[in-house]
């Protein structure tokens, strides 16, 4: 069990150390958050992930004080931090426009935060030039934040939050001003930096992508309340619902009825066709809950479905189809196929041999079989 | 677009810059003139700026006029960017759309009403508690800076509500109490809008004749009244001279406030982008 240290949320008795409490928040009649319950753990790098107005911005802003709760309450280390403003909490932000202070040289907008602490001027030097040095512009102290490019800004901004050894910090969508590839390396130095550091990240993001890559778990919002939290692949591979199946990655579903039910498999009808589908039950998911004749709909992510021109006598599920749309994206196609149940299903298959099309290659109005394995599918209870 | 045309536009355009500042330049050509006649030219000469410098009215109308000017720019200008900070940053803030309403109104307010109001507020105040004494440099003082403020708040507020509040935020998330980072990061914000603001007032102050005249008392009489007075008396060639030299002054004025807005306007740019 030595690898559940760095995985507390998987034990029962660890002590959270950010503990959000029946917090809700609203704008006169709306409700930005709604009535949720949080723990976050020391040094977790944790993603609260949503589309806009899902009230992900409002709960990181209650965390660093900027909104008070309407109800409920926040501990940070144990303390009682609910009604303490801004400038009293062990927590700092990074902003999504980065709100660097324009008429401040790099050095002193990171400075800023350790004179209002009292720190010793010469010990703000030794810890200005050390951060700078961590983020890579020891050479930019002295400019100010408009000689900067957008990464460089990125960087004297997380500089600045992380200078006062927060217990928390914050970060509002912190990369989504970069561009593609900059985001990409921006991801890895993010959390190179705060495996480094130590201290706790809830980053707050709507790029799911940006989520699963940095997190160490996600909580995934709508409408003010969390939809499911766990770690990237949990969510991924057993999303609670619809919502967070088609939010995070793409997937198919197919609405079947349970017909029959063993110790390890279930048997399931889609009912205008009279196909029959088998799926395993894991401990897992909730497909050990559903009983005879109950509706629910079997969850397929795309990758999970295999193509190919002929039959593919190795799955237990098997469909026939005619290909209505390929997209090359280069290390894999995505196809839409026409099934012979009626429904469409989305399928993507890496490009694994270098074709010049005719032939091998599945192309447009290409009759196809697909199929997938009784372990691909997640049932959801409809 | 057809030669014509443009030629055409042309000419309206310089029809209408002529009528603005024709005017104006023969106004300052005139004031070197010899002659004593205001309308017949007798070869050019400076006597009338000389005639202008000697007369002691002008002297003191002129340094009542830049006294007041400067107190009312300073105090406009304080006064402005307290109600400005007010009205962009306090949020829950009752009736703030009715603030923002009454702080423009002396802006559409006809200035023959504003005068005759703060002219009636002073008799009462003079009647009930008996001061101000008498009618002069303070009550004018008082007057201009009730309505340059408008100015200068308006300038302020449209200033803070160009700027997203992250950086007031940043401040207070890194350990900075509301007072400190007024100080800190508001105000270094607002130096260029507050400059502008105080260059706006001090030229509405230097201009004004109408609400000047109202609030005025006797033995206070500002450069704009002195002109006013002396053109009643006749067309004189050293009023041209005068009138030139304002001219200059407030030319100049402007500019520096108009400069002073385009670089925060770019400033502001830079900053959201």
């Amino acid at each position: 069990m030595t690898q559940d240290a760095s995985y507390p949320w998987r034990q029962p008795d660890a002590t959270p150390f950010i503990s959000i409490k029946n917090l809700s928040k609203q704008f006169g009649s709306f409700t930005a958050v709604d009535d949720i319950s949080l723990d976050i753990y020391k040094g977790e790098l944790f993603g609260l992930l949503g589309g806009s107005g899902c009230g992900k911005t409002t709960l990181l802003r209650m965390l660093a004080g900027f909104e008070t709760p309407t109800s409920g309450s926040i501990f940070i280390d144990g303390a009682e931090m609910t009604q303490v403003p801004p400038y009293e909490r062990p927590v700092n932000m990074m902003f999504q426009s980065y709100a660097l202070f324009p008429h401040m040289t790099v050095e002193k907008n990171i400075a800023y935060g350790l004179k209002r602490d009292g720190v010793g001027r010469s010990e703000i030097t030794d810890r200005v030039a050390d951060i700078l040095k961590m983020v890579e512009l020891s050479d930019f102290g002295k400019r100010k934040p408009n000689q900067l490019s957008g990464g460089q800004r990125q960087r004297v901004a997380l500089a600045r939050a992380l200078v006062k050894r927060p217990k928390v910090l914050l970060l509002d969508e912190p990369l989504a001003a970069l561009d593609k590839r900059l985001r990409e390396q921006t991801q890895f130095e993010l959390m190179n930096i705060q495996d480094q550091t130590g201290v706790t990240f809830v980053v707050v993001t709507h790029d799911q992508e940006e989520a699963m890559t940095l997190s160490t778990r996600i909580a995934v919002m709508d409408a003010g309340k969390f939809m499911q939290i766990g770690e990237p692949a949990e969510i991924y591979e057993n999303p609670a619902t619809q919502f967070i199946a088609n939010f995070i990655g793409s997937a198919n579903f197919l609405p079947v009825t349970l017909i029959d039910k063993n110790q390890s498999t279930v048997q399931l009808q889609h009912e205008p066709s009279q196909k029959v589908f088998t799926a395993a039950t894991d401990h897992k998911s909730p497909e050990s809950e559903l009983t005879t004749g109950q509706q629910s709909t079997m969850v397929l992510r795309p990758e999970k479905i295999l193509i190919d021109k002929t039959p593919l006598t190795d799955c237990q599920n098997q469909l026939a189809g005619v290909v209505k749309e390929v997209a090359y994206l280069g290390k894999l196609s995505t196809y839409r196929v026409q099934t012979e149940i009626g429904i469409t299903f989305e399928v993507t298959a890496p490009n694994q041999i270098r074709s010049q099309g005719i032939g091998h290659r599945i192309d447009w109005d290409d009759p196809v079989h697909i199929g997938w394995n009784d372990n691909s599918a997640v049932l959801l209870q409809s | 677009m057809k030669p014509g045309r443009s030629r055409f536009l042309l000419g309206v355009l310089c029809f209408g810059f002529a009528f603005l500042y024709v005017p104006i330049i023969l106004m300052m050509v005139y004031s070197f003139n010899y002659s004593k006649l205001v309308p017949v030219w007798g070869g050019f000469s400076t006597r009338w700026y000389t005639t202008l410098l000697e007369s002691e009215e002008v002297w003191a109308a002129a340094a009542l006029s830049l006294k007041i000017a400067l107190l009312n720019a300073t105090f406009a200008t304080l006064l402005g960017t307290l109600a400005g900070i007010a009205l962009a940053r306090i949020h829950r803030f009752r009736a703030r759309t009715l603030f923002t309403g009454m702080i423009s109104a002396p802006l559409v307010m006809p200035e023959v009403i504003t005068g005759l109001s703060l002219l009636l507020l002073f008799i009462t105040l003079n009647q009930q508690i008996g001061w101000p004494a008498q009618r002069g440099i303070s009550t004018i003082t008082i007057a201009h800076i009730t309505f340059s403020m408008a100015y200068v708040a308006i300038i302020i507020q449209s200033r803070l509500a160009g700027t997203a509040q992250d950086l007031e935020e940043a401040a207070l998330d890194l350990g900075a109490k509301p007072f400190r980072v007024l100080w800190d990061i508001t105000l270094p914000q607002l130096t260029p809008g507050m400059a502008a603001g105080w260059l706006l007032a001090f030229t509405l102050s230097l201009d004004d004749l109408v609400i000047a005249s109202f609030v005025s008392g006797p033995g206070a009489t500002t450069l704009p009244m002195l002109i006013y007075s002396r053109i009643r008396l006749g067309l004189r060639p050293d009023i041209n001279a005068l009138a030139t030299l304002i001219i200059l002054t407030v030319t100049i004025g402007v500019l520096i406030a108009g400069w002073l807005m385009i670089r925060q306007q770019r400033a502001n740019q830079q900053a959201t982008h």
